[in-house]
C-alpha cells in the first residue's frame, strides 16, 4: 500500500502542476511533495513495506538504497529549486515542475519494481521526463545537446527492451511467473543460457548507455553542459543510479544462473574503459559542468568495475552509488550558485569564488574534494574498497591501473579547484559586487556536504546492514 | 510458418533496403509507412487465433507505425523544405553492402539462438537484421528526418522479435508500441519541429558541435 502511495503521490502532483498556472504554487508544490515522499521512504526503513499484489512491487535492499538516494537528493534539489526559480525563471514554469515530479515518480518505479518490464518502463519515463528540462534555454547548443541525448537514450532504451524480450525467451519453459526477479533467480540454471547471455549483453548496452559508460557516454558532456545545474545534478546522481540498478538486477539473475563468469569480465572491461576515457578528457577541462560530466563517466566506470570484481567490490559498488549521488548533487548545486552569479560555466569566469560567494565557494571546495576521492569523504572509502576488491581477487594489474587513473583525475580536479576557488577574482570585477547568498540556495548543498562527510567518517549501522544485504544478493560481502 | 508470413518478412527486408539505397526523403518515408503496415499485417498472420487483443495490437501497430509516424515525418520534411539526403557518412553502395552483411549476420546469429518451441525460422534473423540496418541508418545519415527513420527501423526490428513473445508475456508488445508513441510522436516530433524553426534546416550533424 505504501509503495503504491509512494508511486502515486509524485505522479498526481505532476499532473496537478501541469494544470496549475500560478508560479507560486509550483514553488510550494515541489518541496512539499518531496518532503512527504522522503518521510514515507524513512518509514520504509523503520517498518518494512508490504509487497504490492502480485509481487510486482517490493522493496529489497538494493531497491531501498536507490529509493532513499533518489528521495533524499530530490528533496535537496526541490528546496534548491525554490531559490533557483527566483533568480532565473526556467521557460515554462509548469513544464519544469511537472517534469521534475514525473521524474521522481519514474525513479520510484525503477526502485520498487521487481518486474523487469516495469523497471524498463520506469527508466524510459525517467529518461524522457528529463528531456524537456535539458532543452531549457531554447538555443542552438541546447538543441544540439537535447537531440544527442534523445537519440542516444532512445537507442539505449530500445536495446534494453530487446534485452527484456530476450530474458523472457530465456525463461520460457521454466516454471515461475515471467520476468519477476525472484522467479528468475529461482529458475537459476533452468534458464536458457544463449538467450540469457544475449539478454545480458543488450541490457548492459542499453542501461550502460543511460549510465554513460564509455564508449556510450558521448551524450553526457553536452547534456550536462546545457542542462540547468539542478537538473544536471539529478541526472548525474540519480538517473545514472537507476540505470545502475537495472544492471544490478540482470547481474543478480546472471549470478543465480551460474553465469557470473560471463558477466564479470564484461563489466570489468566497460569499467576500465570508462575510467581511461574519463581521465583522458578530464585533464585540461575548463568548463565546470563538462568537467562534472567526465567525472560522472569515471564514477560510472568504478560502479561497473566494483560489480564486475565481486567480493567486497560489490559492497564498494553499492556504497559508491550513494557517495557519488550525494557528492554529484552537491557539486552541481554549488556550481549552479557560481553560474547564477557569473552567468558562465567556464572556470576562468568563476575565479575567486571564495571571495565573492564565501559559502558556495567553500561548498564547491568540499564537493570537489569529495568527488576527487580525497579522505575523509565517502567517495575515498568506496574507491578504496573497489581497489581492495581488485587486489583480493588477484587482479593486481587492474588495481594499479585504477590507482594511476584516480591519481590523474584527482590532480586534474585539484587544478580546476585551485583555479576557481582560490585564485583572485578577475580584475574587471567591481570589488564590492557580492551576491547575497540565499538560504534556499545554500542549505541543500550544505546538508549534502554533511551527508558526504558522514558516509566517509561513520556509516550509521542500519545503512551498513542494508549495504551488506545488497552486496550479498550480488554474490559479494561486506569488508 | 504460413507462406504469407514468410512473404511479409521478405517485403520488410526489402523496405529496409529501399531506405538504405535512396537519397529521396519522400521515398524513405513511404518505405517506413509500408513497413509499419506490413508489421501490423504480419502480427495478424502469425497470431494463432484472432483474439480481440491480437487484433487491437495489429491495429495499433498500423495506426502508429504505418500512419501517424510517417505522417509526422512527412510534415516535418514539408515544413523544412528538405527533399534529399546529402553526403551521407557512408555511401549508398557501401550502405547496401553493409545491409546485406547485416542480413547474413542475422542468419548466422539466429542459428546460435534457437527459439524455444521451434516456430518461425525467419522471424529472428529478420528482426536482428532490421536492428542492425536501423542502427546503420541512424549513425550514417545527416538529416534528422532520416535519423528518425533509422530509429523506427531499429524499433520495428525489436517489435518483430516481440511477436515471438505474445504467448508468454502478452503485454510486452504494448511496451514496444508505447516506445513508439512516447519517443516518436511526443518528443522527437517536437524536437524536429524546433530544429526546423531555429535553423530552417534539418541537418542534425552541422549545428553546434560543442567542443571538448
Amino acid at each position: 500500500m505504501r509503495l503504491l502511495v509512494l508511486l502515486a503521490l509524485p505522479l498526481l502532483a505532476a499532473g496537478a502542476a501541469w494544470f496549475t498556472k500560478a508560479e507560486r504554487r509550483h514553488a510550494a508544490l515541489l518541496p512539499s511533495v518531496a518532503a512527504i515522499h522522503a518521510a514515507l521512504v524513512v518509514s520504509c526503513w523503520v517498518w518494512p513495506a508490504f509487497p504490492a499484489p502480485g509481487g510486482w512491487l517490493a522493496l529489497d535492499a538494493a531497491g531501498l538504497l536507490i529509493l532513499t538516494l533518489s528521495s533524499a537528493t530530490f528533496l535537496a534539489t526541490a528546496i534548491y529549486a525554490v531559490g533557483y526559480v527566483r533568480r532565473e525563471t526556467p521557460r515554462g514554469g509548469r513544464v519544469f515542475a511537472s517534469c521534475l515530479l514525473a521524474f521522481l515518480a519514474a525513479m520510484t518505479l525503477v526502485s520498487i519494481s521487481q518486474h523487469l518490464a516495469l523497471l524498463w518502463l520506469g527508466m524510459e519515463g525517467a529518461a524522457l521526463s528529463m528531456a524537456p528540462l535539458v532543452y531549457h534555454r531554447h538555443d542552438r547548443r541546447s538543441l544540439s545537446a537535447v537531440w544527442k541525448y534523445l537519440l542516444m537514450s532512445s537507442v539505449g532504451i530500445a536495446l534494453a527492451l530487446l534485452g527484456v524480450y530476450f530474458l523472457a525467451t530465456a525463461q520460457s519453459g521454466s516454471a515461475g511467473r515471467p520476468l519477476l526477479l525472484s522467479d528468475l533467480a529461482a529458475a537459476g540454471a533452468a534458464l536458457r543460457v544463449p538467450w540469457l547471455r544475449a539478454a545480458f549483453l543488450f541490457l548492459l548496452a542499453g542501461f550502460g548507455t543511460k549510465m554513460g559508460l564509455a564508449p556510450m557516454h558521448t551524450w553526457k558532456p553536452d547534456t550536462y553542459g546545457e542542462a540547468p545545474p539542478l537538473v544536471g545534478g539529478l541526472m548525474a546522481g540519480v538517473l545514472t543510479a537507476g540505470a545502475f540498478l537495472g544492471i544490478v538486477r540482470i547481474t543478480q539473475v546472471m549470478i543465480a544462473a551460474g553465469e557470473g563468469g560471463f558477466a564479470r569480465p564484461l563489466l570489468i572491461a566497460f569499467g576500465i574503459l570508462s575510467l581511461i576515457v574519463a581521465a583522458a578528457f578530464i585533464a585540461g577541462q575548463r568548463d565546470l559542468k563538462r568537467l562534472l560530466a567526465y567525472s560522472s563517466v569515471e564514477h560510472m566506470g568504478l560502479l561497473a568495475l566494483g560489480l564486475g570484481l565481486g567480493g567486497i567490490g560489490a559492497y564498494g559498488s553499492v556504497l559508491h552509488v550513494l557517495n557519488n549521488g550525494v557528492a554529484k548533487t552537491l557539486l552541481f548545486l554549488t556550481a549552479g550558485n557560481a553560474i547564477l552569479h557569473s552567468s558562465s560555466a567556464t572556470s576562468a569566469d568563476n575565479r575567486g569564488l571564495l571571495r565573492r560567494l564565501p559559502l558556495s565557494g567553500a561548498l564547491l571546495f568540499i564537493g570537489l574534494l569529495a568527488i576527487g576521492g580525497s579522505p575523509p569523504f565517502g567517495v575515498f572509502f568506496s574507491e578504496l574498497t573497489i581497489v581492495g576488491a581488485a587486489v583480493n581477487g588477484g587482479h593486481a594489474g587492474i588495481a594499479a591501473i585504477v590507482l594511476a587513473i584516480l591519481a590523474i583525475i584527482f590532480i586534474a580536479v585539484a587544478a580546476i579547484l585551485l583555479d576557481v576557488v582560490f585564485a583572485p577574482a578577475p580584475a574587471a570585477e567591481p570589488a564590492g559586487r557580492r551576491m547575497r547568498e540565499s538560504a534556499w540556495l545554500v542549505t541543500p548543498p550544505l546538508a549534502l556536504a554533511v551527508i558526504a562527510l558522514v558516509l566517509g567518517v561513520w556509516i550509521p549501522h542500519p545503512v551498513r546492514a542494508l549495504l551488506a544485504r545488497a552486496a550479498i544478493t550480488l554474490g559479494g560481502h561486506a569488508p | 510458418m504460413p507462406h504469407a508470413a514468410r512473404f511479409f518478412l521478405l517485403l520488410i527486408v526489402l523496405t529496409d533496403f529501399v531506405v538504405l539505397g535512396t537519397t529521396r526523403l519522400g521515398t524513405i518515408i513511404r518505405a517506413i509507412a509500408a513497413q509499419g503496415i506490413l508489421l501490423g499485417a504480419l502480427s495478424l498472420v502469425i497470431a494463432p487465433e484472432w483474439t480481440p487483443h491480437a487484433v487491437a495490437i495489429a491495429i495499433g501497430a498500423v495506426a502508429v507505425k504505418g500512419v501517424a509516424l510517417p505522417w509526422l515525418l512527412a510534415w516535418a520534411m514539408r515544413e523544412a523544405a528538405v527533399r534529399r539526403e546529402v553526403e551521407p557518412l557512408v555511401g549508398y553502395i557501401a550502405s547496401l553492402l553493409l545491409g546485406a552483411a547485416a542480413v547474413a549476420i542475422g542468419f548466422a546469429v539466429s542459428r546460435r539462438l534457437p527459439l524455444p518451441g521451434g516456430g518461425s525460422p525467419l522471424l529472428v534473423p529478420v528482426a536482428l537484421a532490421s536492428l542492425m540496418i536501423g542502427m546503420l541508418v541512424l549513425t550514417s545519415r545527416r538529416k534528422a528526418v532520416t535519423q528518425v527513420a533509422g530509429y523506427l527501423i531499429l524499433e520495428n526490428g525489436i517489435y518483430l522479435f516481440g511477436l515471438t513473445q505474445t504467448a508468454t508475456v502478452s503485454f510486452l508488445l504494448e511496451l514496444g508500441v508505447l516506445l513508439d508513441v512516447l519517443v516518436g510522436v511526443f518528443v522527437m516530433g517536437i524536437v524536429v519541429f524546433h530544429i526546423q524553426r531555429e535553423f530552417d534546416t534539418l541537418d542534425a550533424t552541422r549545428f553546434g558541435e560543442a567542443d571538448d
